[in-house]
């Protein structure tokens, strides 16, 4: 489902200096693989998740999202996929329903087939009594389900998702664990998502990818992870990979 | 899907909250109606205001300039949602870049054709007299007109993204010397020699001329066609430089 070979990004910054964001990354994930992608904050995980959902030309390297190259064929590579990104998908001015047809019709939907698939992601995501509010008066956990909603309009095979739980209290966090073990479960749906929060990786992860300073560190299980660095917890893993000093983060929100 | 079915899915996305609460139309002309209602009275019998009325020469010109403050909102609109990510999620279905502008750009011109018909009817109790099909063309004129100008905004509002605050600097610096020299709110004809100059290099100023002279009834007016080529360029280089910014808004 996603084959990426040398993939590599660097950013110009002030004083003619040059980040090298992500050096020369390969990723190969089988379709129905449920991928948690680590990183701390400036390892390159929103860079290489950027390139791979074509928001973010790669300055080296390539990468196929289904068979469809994403320099050559990005329409194609973006018609099989489904983004949650780091911000909020709806507007803030349009109404909850509005939005999902809209995206709908987007991935060429009629509007009478966007109006049915809309009704059931509402259905299934607890947002029906919803649909006619605006988005700037939903809580944060309702915005993430409508995201969410957004992501899957037009039933993507591969989910892209960029720190969904972020900023969620925990009920919303296990709600969002629940909504992508389910859709993974049942439609064999890709799942590729960056997460800070390792306990959920662990929990509904069957690979780990690790990447830091641009590089892909370790790719396992995460009971494989735990026993070959002798730890009980993927925290724990997480440190003894990429060290303990702080990170800046000042690239994007890597 | 083709472009221009993208284009519309886009522009019925962005009116849609407009026509909903039509109101939000008229508070974002309260700028314009203040000089249509409190400049206005003060130019009869100013020299340079035209034959007919003072309001026949005003109204077309506070009509540009509703164009040209009016489409500010489209930078803004697009700088909110590449903040909020709202932007970012269209960018990765495989509607293209151009099909995006020009859904954004129709909805700012459709909101100007519509502030600028409030503007005629406030303007017609005050003595501004109608030429209905000479009005039907000025108003296709400022649509053009209104492509580009949106299409501009937006390509500031995408460049200077990292930099909300300026882009409405940038935008005020730009725009008020246009208008003044645009000859909006005083004639320029018998201003110094560089100020009239000046106003000669000023596109708004044809746009302007050739609005007043539809406005007036006239369609065979030298200063028309002058204005159509103002119009025209303006949505040429604002489409290309909207859409070569947003190929970049993701980046």
């Amino acid at each position: 489902m996603i084959r990426a070979r040398g993939l590599t990004r660097h950013f110009a910054v002030k004083g003619g200096e040059r980040v090298e964001a992500v050096r020369g990354v390969d990723l190969d994930v089988a379709a129905g693989e449920l991928v948690a992608f680590l990183g701390p904050n400036g390892a390159g995980k929103s860079t290489t998740l950027r390139m791979l959902t074509t928001l973010l030309p790669p300055t080296a390297g390539t990468a196929t999202i289904a068979g469809h190259d994403i320099r050559t064929d990005p329409a194609g590579a973006r018609r099989r996929i489904g983004y949650i990104g780091q911000g909020h998908g709806a507007g803030d001015y349009f109404r909850v329903l509005d939005e999902l047809v809209t995206q709908g019709r987007l991935y060429g939907l009629t509007r009478k087939d966007a109006k049915v698939r809309a009704g059931e992601l509402l259905a299934v995501l607890d947002l029906e009594p919803l649909a006619t509010r605006a988005v700037a008066t939903l809580s944060g956990g309702q915005r993430r389900r409508l995201d969410i909603a957004i992501g899957l309009v037009h039933r993507p095979p591969l989910l892209f998702l960029d720190e969904p739980s972020t900023g969620l209290d925990p009920q919303n966090r296990a709600n969002l664990a629940g909504i992508v073990r389910r859709l993974h479960a049942e439609f064999a749906t890709t799942v590729f998502l960056t997460t800070h929060y390792l306990d959920e990786a662990d929990a509904i992860a069957e690979r780990v990818i690790v990447i830091d300073h641009g590089r892909v560190i370790a790719d396992d299980n995460p009971a494989a992870l735990k026993a070959a660095a002798g730890c009980s917890t993927l925290d724990e893993v997480f440190l003894q990979l990429t060290g303990r000093s702080l990170r800046d983060g000042s690239l994007r929100d890597d | 899907m083709t472009e221009l079915s993208a284009a519309g899915v886009i522009f019925e996305r962005e009116i849609t909250p407009v026509l909903r609460n039509p109101i939000g139309l008229v508070f974002t002309i309260a700028q314009p109606l203040v000089f249509l209602l409190l400049f206005g009275p003060l130019l009869t019998d100013v020299p340079g205001t035209g034959g007919e009325s003072a309001w026949q020469w005003f109204v077309p010109g506070i009509v540009v300039m509703t164009g040209l403050f009016g489409t500010a909102g489209a930078g803004w609109a697009i700088q909110a949602e590449l903040v909020g990510g709202s932007l970012e999620r269209i960018l990765v279905t495989p509607v293209s870049r151009a099909s995006i502008l020009a859904g954004k750009t129709l909805k700012e011109v459709f909101s100007l054709v519509a502030q600028a018909v409030i503007i005629v009817a406030v303007a017609l109790p005050l003595g501004f007299r109608l030429y209905p099909l000479n009005v039907l063309a000025g108003l296709a004129l400022l649509a053009v007109f209104g492509i580009g100008l949106g299409s501009l905004a937006i390509a500031l509002a995408i460049v200077l993204r990292r930099q909300q605050e300026t882009f409405w600097a940038v935008y005020q610096f730009l725009l008020f010397p246009l208008v003044l020299l645009s000859g909006v709110l005083l004639p320029v004809e018998d201003a110094p020699g560089w100020l009239a100059s000046a106003s000669r290099i000023n596109p708004i100023t044809y746009l302007v001329e050739a609005e007043r002279a539809l406005f007036a009834g006239d369609f065979v007016h030298a200063s028309v066609p002058a204005g159509v080529v103002a119009a025209a360029v303006t949505a040429a280089i604002g489409l290309v430089a909207g859409a070569r910014a947003m190929r970049t808004a993701s980046l």
